[in-house]
Order: structure tokens, then sequence, then C-alpha cells
């Protein structure tokens, strides 16, 4: 079977399946008597497991197995979960998503066999290798063949057998035994029960089927089964299905009952399709609690052009409506038209941006297994805590985020964190706590990491970087706290081993740094001496299109982002006051200090005129009035980068192209005050 | 000999003041009339602003600081070469473009400091035009364009 076409599939799910078996083991570690958790990490590695064979990725399918092998036992409490067979078991999902990683890059899942990890899997298993024999000889004595019982079938049964025999149809009564140690007996028999309803029809069951439903059996269950197929693959379909110990099936005839028994062992040869069909069955079975939603895999790139061809919509709804101006004197249909055309446009933009979004927790959801590793390895006790998974932020951001993430929570664990003994003889809690926390603020997203831990120590930045000529020891004089603390993002400064040792963190700051400001972001540190610091990401949400209020400088036109606008305001020439060489206005009983755009912006200075426009800006608490010459009006607008070459001027966001294709510039406010 | 070496090299030649120079045709897009440029405040002096060139926002820059000419009106003949220099493109305002030229990699010849005023980095040589008896500057724009942006 060529399989190439689902390899994007599998590779998906796969890392989904994966990060849901990292959930549930740390969750397993804190609870490790929940039942609903095992039988979670049991499903899900089972159908990674049919997967991985399905597409033919052996290796991977071997270590699967022999991780189900352990989580096997430790369902039917023959092995207790303890943090070193976690360790083994973490382990083991690394090495599945090295697999994983391997055929993302070669389509291969390469020649790694992690024996090792096997055999300690095996080790964990044969901890209690008597029990085991024991219950396996058991299974094969109840798994022999037996005599079989023809039962007898109700009248309407018998003579719809009757009738399906007369078709040329096969009728089969088959005696089904789940093992032993079947904990959702009902989940499989419902299972079998879709499976063969795929093959044909079940006319008779004993027990009942509500007796079924409420697990009201034994281990096993007949039923009397009408179909097309031969007795051989009904056979490997029942047995397809896991925890089958045995079946036996008898072809029914009319008057004279002719017994072909037919019974073997399960797990013999695993059909991987049905496999994962009761897997999924399971799934539906076990999945009350779980909250799933809908979803189609979209490739990004159909996203950024159904993006792409909304901004582009949206210019020509704007040439439109500056179109209005010239044919006011026709008919109203024009404007009704327009109007029409601007309300889809913008909900088509939401959609599409909505679209986009994805919650910061699949990128937060792989942190508690970083935080338990990093814990274990340097002996601290550290506790995460994680707020605001449900923030919403564009997928490329969400791709790129990760890394610096990991950065930072490295670092608060590791150089933030003192250890167990320190934090005590400090009279701190003994454990350690890392918040992270993302939240929306007006148009930006923010991620915060902190550490309660020792802070980060300015002086001995000052005089590392002294020692390193990054900084003279004239200019440390003149530098502010925070200045100095911001050296660490500085690349020279980090990339100097020595500075682990320092109570300063260092490594990889400065690679967060840049990454983060690729992605028009920015990263600020706040820290007090053994107190803790706080990494702060300010992030853009995804803002491709934007509400902008278009204002006219001098003779160039230039859009400041509506979000950042408080109010505009009349400006009286006398308004002006100067407190302190800076002009302010009053304005309701508050001084907002102003900046004159004409000199941010380089253009000629003018007289000030009797009656100015200032437009009120906020950025968190500041307030900041803009004198500008005149307004233009509220439009949408598409940003565009300015590209590589001009990224490097803070003042301005970008650049949009008007309705009658000029350009104008978009302020970046955040750096105009 | 070898004809490998002999590589056909292709320039579009253009005008600043009565001096000629080339750039590799490879690097260029596309040639536009003059459009409205929007000026970029705090951008390097030789950056002119940016434009719009089908919904993209592209940088224009003119090459006259670069070689320490007087700035001039736009004529009908002002035209904005927009190249492509690894992932970006940038528009560079020309007084006239005149034609394409071939010119084997032999028959270009390095030479050092042709105006005195250029930096040798951003020349690639200077190339002779059979036709007319013109001499050719070939432009580095790589290394042009970078560090004017750097200013």
């Amino acid at each position: 079977m060529d399989v190439s076409q689902y390899l994007q599939m599998f590779i998906e799910e796969s890392k989904d399946n994966l990060q849901r078996l990292n959930e549930n083991l740390l969750k397993l570690e804190n609870t490790p008597e929940d039942i609903q958790t095992l039988n979670e990490i049991f499903r899900v590695a089972h159908t990674l497991k049919g997967m991985a064979g399905t597409m033919g990725f052996t290796r991977m399918q071997k270590l699967t197995h022999n991780i189900e092998n352990v989580l096997s036992e430790i369902r039917t409490g023959k092995i207790k979960v303890n943090s070193n067979m976690l360790d083994t078991l973490f382990q083991c999902l690394d090495a599945l998503e090295n697999y994983v990683e391997e055929i993302i890059n070669t389509a291969g899942e390469g020649t790694e066999d992690y024996a090792q990890l096997i055999s300690e899997l095996e080790r964990i298993v044969n901890q209690k290798k008597e029990e085991v024999v024991e219950t396996s000889k058991e299974r094969i004595i109840s798994a022999s063949p037996s005599h079989i019982e023809i039962i007898a079938l109700p009248e309407a049964q018998e003579t719809i057998k009757n009738k399906a025999l007369a078709m040329d149809m096969n009728v089969f009564q088959v005696n089904i035994h789940l093992s032993a140690n079947c904990v959702l007996k009902s989940a499989r028999a419902f299972v079998i029960f879709t499976d063969l309803e795929r093959m044909g029809e079940i006319i008779h069951c004993i027990p009942s089927v509500q007796d079924i439903e409420d697990e009201q059996f034994e281990d096993s269950f007949v039923i009397v089964f009408v179909t097309k197929e031969s007795q051989q693959r009904l056979q490997e379909v029942i047995l397809g299905v896991s925890e089958v110990s045995n079946v036996e099936i008898v072809a029914l005839h009319q008057g004279v009952q002719e017994k072909v028994i037919t019974s073997a062992e399960s797990q013999i040869e695993e059909n991987q399709e049905t496999h994962l069909n009761s897997a999924e069955a399971n799934a539906q079975q076990n999945g009350k609690q779980q909250v799933s939603s809908k979803t189609v895999r979209v490739n990004i790139d159909r996203l950024d052009t159904l993006m792409n061809l909304v901004s582009e919509l949206i210019i020509v709804k704007t040439q439109l409506e500056g179109l209005n101006v010239n044919v006011q004197d026709s008919s109203s249909n024009y404007n009704d038209s327009v109007e029409y055309l601007e309300r889809v446009t913008t909900s088509l933009h939401d959609a599409v941006m909505k679209v986009r979004m994805v919650p910061v927790e699949t990128v937060f959801n792989r942190f508690p297994r970083l935080i338990r590793d990093v814990s274990r390895k340097l002996g601290k006790d550290i506790e995460l805590v994680m707020l605001g998974e449900e923030t919403e932020l564009d997928r490329t951001v969400i791709d790129e985020i990760g890394d610096p993430l990991i950065h930072l929570l490295r670092n608060a664990a590791d150089h933030g964190l003192e250890t167990t003994e320190a934090r005590i003889a400090s009279g701190k809690p003994k454990k350690g706590t890392i918040r992270l926390e993302a939240y929306q603020d007006g148009n930006s997203v923010v991620i915060e990491v902190q550490d309660d831990g020792k802070g980060i120590d300015v002086s001995k930045i000052k005089n590392k970087a002294i020692q390193k000529g990054t900084i003279t020891k004239e200019e440390a004089g003149t530098m502010s706290d925070q200045e100095i603390v911001e050296l660490l993002f500085r690349p020279s400064f980090s990339t100097s081993e020595e500075i682990t040792d320092l109570s300063g963190r260092g490594v990889g700051l400065d690679v967060v740094k840049s990454k983060i400001t690729t992605l028009g972001g920015h990263v600020e540190v706040q820290t007090e001496l053994n107190k803790g610091s706080i990494f702060r990401i300010r992030l853009p949400l995804t803002l491709a299109i934007i509400q902008a209020l278009m204002i006219n400088i001098g003779s160039e036109k230039y859009a400041i982002p509506l979000n950042n606008i408080q109010n505009i305001e009349d400006v009286r020439k006398e308004d002006i006051k100067l407190v302190q060489k800076q002009e302010v206005i009053v304005v309701r009983d508050e001084i907002i200090p102003i900046i004159r755009l004409h000199r941010v912006l380089g253009l000629p200075e003018q007289e000030d005129k009797e009656l100015m426009m200032g437009v009120i800006v906020k950025k968190g608490e500041r307030q900041v009035g803009f004198i500008i010459d005149s307004l233009i009006g509220q439009q949408e607008i598409v940003i565009k980068s300015l590209g590589k070459y001009l990224s490097g001027i803070d003042i301005i966001a970008g650049a949009t192209i008007l309705g009658n294709g000029e350009v104008a510039l978009i302020l970046d406010v955040n750096s105009l005050i | 000999m070898n004809y490998a070496a002999q590589a056909i090299r292709q320039f579009i030649v253009f005008k600043l003041d009565e001096q000629l120079y080339g750039i590799d045709i490879q690097n260029v897009q596309i040639i536009e009339r003059m459009k409205p440029i929007m000026r970029v405040p705090k951008a390097p002096n030789c950056v002119k602003g940016v434009m719009n060139l089908r919904g993209e926002i592209i940088p224009v820059i003119s090459l006259r600081e670069e070689f320490e000419l007087l700035q001039t009106e736009t004529t009908d003949k002002t035209r904005i070469i927009i190249v492509k220099l690894e992932d970006a493109m940038v528009g560079i305002i020309v007084d006239e473009v005149k034609e394409v030229i071939e010119l084997a990699d032999v028959a270009i010849e390095v030479v050092q400091n042709v105006q005195g005023k250029m930096k040798s980095n951003h020349l690639l040589g200077v190339g002779k035009v059979q036709s007319d008896n013109n001499i050719v500057t070939l432009l580095n724009l790589q290394n042009i364009i970078e560090e004017s942006f750097e200013k």
C-alpha cells in the first residue's frame, strides 16, 4: 500500500498523540491510581502503535509495543508507578519524538533501535515474571478449542437466518471471549459490534445488547451474524480487536447443524486497520469527558493566500468608497451595495483571522514535562504555574515562540531559582515557583515568565560587563539598573560560558531577544534581588488588517492604529503650556505632554495656528497628545512591512496602500511616546 | 582557451548625469516609470522613500549621494529599476535606462578606484561597449545597497 499521502497526517497525529502521552504521564505521576488517565495513556499508545505499523515504521512500532506492555502491566496492577519508571517512559516518548523528527526530515524512521530503552522496558515488565507466565498459561488453557453449543434462535431470527441462507449469505454463530483482564468489556464489545456491522448484520446476541452495554456479562458473549464475508475474514476482524482472547465460529445451516470450530489466540497477528478503528471507537467510548472539536488541518500557505485575497478585497472596497464621492448623485443602490460589501469583507476578515489564531496552550502544554525533567536533573523542587493558556496568537507566532520560552523557563529554573537548601536558609518555601502567564493587553499578547528565585544581581553584571569590555567604567556609571540588566540581551555578553556561573542569566538571551524582535515583539526584564525576576514578552496579535485613523501632517498622510487612540481634542494655541521644558496641554484636568509630529517626522516646522488638532494616544497608563494638521477619517488598512532594509526605523510600524494606490506610513505609537 | 570561462553576462546600462553604469540583469526585476514616492522619516539619506509596486511596498533609493552627484529634477526619461537582492526588493532611481549589453567575463576589467570616490567593493569592474566606444561602470549592487542602508 502506498502510504506516502498519509505521511503528513501521520506526522501531525503522532505529534498530537505524543503530546497527549506526555500530559497524561505527568498526570499519572501525580495520581498514580487514576485508572482513567491510565486508560487514556494506553489508548493513545495503542493508536500510535497502530499508526506506526500501518505506515511501516517497524522500529517505532516495536518501541511503542514495549511501552504498551509496561502500561498493560500497570493497568492490571502487577507493577506500581514510580518515578524511575516514568523517567524511562518519558525517555521512550523522547525517542518516539526523535523517530517522528526523523520521519519529518527524511520520510524514514532512521536506523536507531533504542535497544537500551527496550531492554529497560522489558526489565520493568519482567519484574513480576512469574505472575506473567502464570497468567499467560491460564490464557492458553482458556483459549484452547472447546466444544461449542449451538444456541437456539427465537422464531423471528430463525426466519431471518433461513432467508439469508436462501440468498446465499453465510450465517455464523460467533462465541467471543474477552481476556480476563479486559477493563472496559462493554467498550470492547462495542468495538467488535461496530466492526462487524460494517461486514454484515448481527441478528441475535446473548446476553442482550442492553446487558452487554451495561457490562452485564462475564468474559464472553455469543452473537449470530449474517454476512457475505468468509469465516476466515470474520475471524481475522474479531481477533484484530485487542483484548479478545478467543473466538469460536460456527457456520449455521438450515436444518442440520454442521460444526466448524475455529479458534485462535488473540494478538498473534494484528490487523492494523481494525486496530485503528478499535482505538477510535474506544476513544468515543472513553471520550465522554474529553472535549473534542471538529477540526481540519490546513496548510498555512493556503491560509496566507486566503488572507492576501481578503486584503486585496479590502483595498478594492476602500477604492469603491473613494469613488462614492464622485457619484453621489447616482442611485442610492450604489451606497447600499458598498455598505453590504463592507459588512461582508469585515466578517470575512474576522473569520480568516480567527482561523489563524491558535491558543498558546499548544505551546505551553509541553512545558510541564520540561520543568519536570529540569527539576529532576537539578534536584530542585519546582512548581510550574500556568495561566491564560487560552490566550490566542497567530499561528506563525505560535510556531516561533516555543524556543524562546524554553530558554526563559530553563533560565528561570536553572539560574533564577536557588537550590532547595538556599531557599530554606533564606526563609522561602522549599518549593520554587515558576509562573508562566499569557494575557492579552490591547493589541498585543503578553507572556510572562516569573520566578520567585534570587533575582538578578545588577552589580555583578556591571562588573562582568566592564571586565568583558562590553561597556566602559564611565558608561557603567551613567547607566540605570534597568539598562544594565538589558545588557544580558547583548550577544557579546551571553556567548560567554562563565556568565552562567554568575548569578546572571546569559545563555541564549540574545537569541531570545532576536527571535522576539523578528516576530515584531519585544522582551523586557524586571528583577528584584532575592525576590525573583520577570521576563515579559510582548507580541503583536496578528495585525495584518487594522482599523486606523488617517491623518495629514504637512503634505503627507499617516495612519495611527485606532486602538492606540484615546480621543481627539481641539488644541488652542494658548492652551499649550511649558512644564519643565516640556509642552503640555490640560484636558479634563489631566496634564498631557504633547509631541509635535512635524518635528518627529522631520517635516518643516510651521507657525502655530490658532486652533490645532490633537490626537490623544495612550500607552499603558501614559497619555500623550500628537499635534497634527488635519484628520482624514477612520479607515480599515492592510499593514505591509517596509521590508528588511527599512526595518530599523522604529517610529514607523509599516506602510499601507490607500485606495488610490498611494502609500501611507503607519506610526508606531509605542516607540513615539 | 576554455570557453566555459568566457561566460557571457548581461548588464542593464543606465545613466546618471553623463556617466553610464551597468548592473547585472539577473538582479533586475522590472523597470518602472517614475511613481509617487512616500518619504520615510528617519530613513538613511539615500532612501527617497517607499513606493507601491502592485501591492508591495518597496524602498526606493537614489545613487546620487553615493556618487556624490547633485540632485536633479525628474524628467520623462527618469526610471525606477526594481532589483531583487537576496529576498528584498529595492527600487533605484536613474536618469535614463539606455540598453542591455552583453559582456564576456574576460571583457570586464577590474580597475581599482575608477572615480577615486567609489569604494572598490562597490564595483565589479568596467566594461567597454563595442558599438559606441563608451565605458560602463559595472556596479556591485549588493554591497552598495547594504552599505547605503547602514548609514
